[in-house]
């Protein structure tokens, strides 16, 4: 027998459910007074830099009908492509832009908007830089293990060509269900569950 | 931004161990039929950590009120208290390592005592207590240590299969330090029979990881008189040691 290997397990995920808000987003699930705001809910202030964004996704579920219970979290660069985390030794990031937003989608539309910047391009571990992109986390009833993918630009065309990530998708059909289409400051991105038009979601 | 206020340990940047996904549920468990409609049948798209999954957003002390962390008091009327078994629910966050993650921020959301949750679409009969909001969220301390004060939820039925009663559990969410770590898991309490019968308990195929997310009844950290304790602790994926990497700067 060789040596025992110490090491723990990650703790099984579980889905959170559809009374999610009373955890997450308390003010907007009906609970006021406990929480001052909702965490997650505002990510700008005057002095972010960097082109302000909105976002309006949505997420379908296998017969194209909008969840009215999920809830998105995005994580994302600043205008200059540096992360405001411990982890980030590259430069310091704008101190007015924490990266990290938190929304429900809609109880009657099924809709979620964040107000941002769009992010600048970060660089993959072999140097190359990536495409602008925001990373996006979905939970939900019925999701048993939060679901993560990526949101691209569809007005970065030439940077959307040559990244790394997106050209590790095999299928290139595939590759469209990861870029928001742009109206204006608007993107918007339909996440789909399953089905024809399923959203490349990540292992990583 | 420091991650350890008052720490002189060096940011750890490493990528993470990779998720065993035969430990987690798989997305598809047909018994939880919303599941059905809401897991994607196309496999995953595998790569290693970026830099986008190795970091992740900093939460400081300061965020948190007086009261966060106590789900007797925190939606009570001035004077009085939720209505239930009294417990404490402590433990600490690890990572896969066993090291303590610091300034994780938890937050945690469950039904009263009766099984009824403070939320519009939940219709069950039970009622609510007027003292009991349902909500609250710490960060841990330098050992990755967490407690905080509430009641002991109740069971609940609800529309799966015509006589599906959830156990008694609380929601966790975790936050640990890259956005690579992000969880949410339930914590379900020892001895409780209806574990072994939840669907989506069930979710999850190896009995030894159902029984990691069952807190321990822990009379030791008990304050007599006043209120019962659940140990539980939560690990979040390991960061791999950045040894031999040959990597460039920006990673």
């Amino acid at each position: 027998m060789a040596q025992a290997l110490t090491r723990l397990k990650e703790s099984p995920s579980q889905t959170a459910g559809p009374y999610v808000h009373i955890g997450l987003t308390p003010n907007f699930g009906g609970i006021g007074g406990v929480y001052a705001t909702d965490l997650g809910a505002t990510m700008l202030n005057d002095k972010t830099k960097g082109e302000r964004i909105g976002l309006r996704i949505r997420v379908l579920d296998g017969t194209g009908t909008p969840l009215r219970d999920a809830l998105i979290e995005i994580w994302q660069a600043d205008a200059n492509g540096f992360y405001n985390s411990a982890a980030e030794l590259r430069g310091d990031a704008d101190p007015d832009f924490q990266g990290w937003g938190r929304q429900p989608t809609d109880m009657e539309t099924g809709l979620c908007s964040f107000e941002t910047i769009k992010p600048g391009r970060v660089p993959y571990g072999d140097g190359r830089l990536m495409a602008p992109h925001i990373s996006l986390w979905v939970v939900a009833r019925g999701i048993n293990i939060g679901l993560h993918t990526r949101l691209y630009f569809s007005d970065e065309e030439k940077a959307n060509a040559e990244d790394p990530i997106l050209a590790r998708i095999e299928h290139r059909l595939r590759v469209p269900t990861l870029i928001a289409e742009r109206q204006g400051d608007i993107y918007s991105f339909d996440v789909h569950l399953q089905g024809e038009k399923e959203t490349v979601f990540f292992d990583s | 931004m420091p991650a350890d206020a008052g720490s002189n340990r060096r940011p750890e940047t490493g990528a993470f161990f990779q998720r065993d996904r035969n430990w987690h549920p798989p997305a598809l468990t047909p018994d939880y039929k919303t599941s059905v409609l809401r897991s994607p049948q196309k496999a995953l798209l595998a790569f290693d950590n970026t830099a986008s999954e190795i970091t992740g957003p900093v939460f400081g002390h300061a965020m948190l009120g007086e009261l966060d962390a106590d789900l007797i008091h925190n939606f009570a009327k001035p004077g009085e208290s939720a209505i239930g078994e009294r417990i404490i629910v402590y433990g600490r966050v690890l990572d896969e390592r066993g090291v303590g993650v610091s300034g994780a921020l938890l937050e945690f959301w469950q039904a009263n005592a009766g099984g009824r949750y403070r939320h519009k679409k939940d219709g069950y009969l039970a009622p609510l207590d007027p003292n009991f909001g349902g909500c609250g969220r710490t960060i841990t301390d330098a050992d990755g240590s967490y407690a905080f004060r509430t009641v002991k939820p109740g069971p609940y039925p609800w529309p799966n299969s015509p006589n599906d009663w959830r156990p008694s559990h609380i929601h966790f969410s975790v936050f640990g330090h890259a956005f690579a770590q992000r969880l949410i898991t339930q914590m379900y309490f020892e001895g409780d029979p209806l574990i072994w019968r939840c669907p989506i308990v069930r979710g999850i195929r190896d009995r030894a990881a159902v029984e990691t997310l069952i807190a321990a009844l822990d009379m030791q950290a008990t304050i007599p008189f006043d209120a019962r304790a659940y140990k539980f602790d939560i690990v979040l994926r390991g960061r791999r040691a950045s040894l031999f990497e040959n990597r460039p700067e920006g990673n």
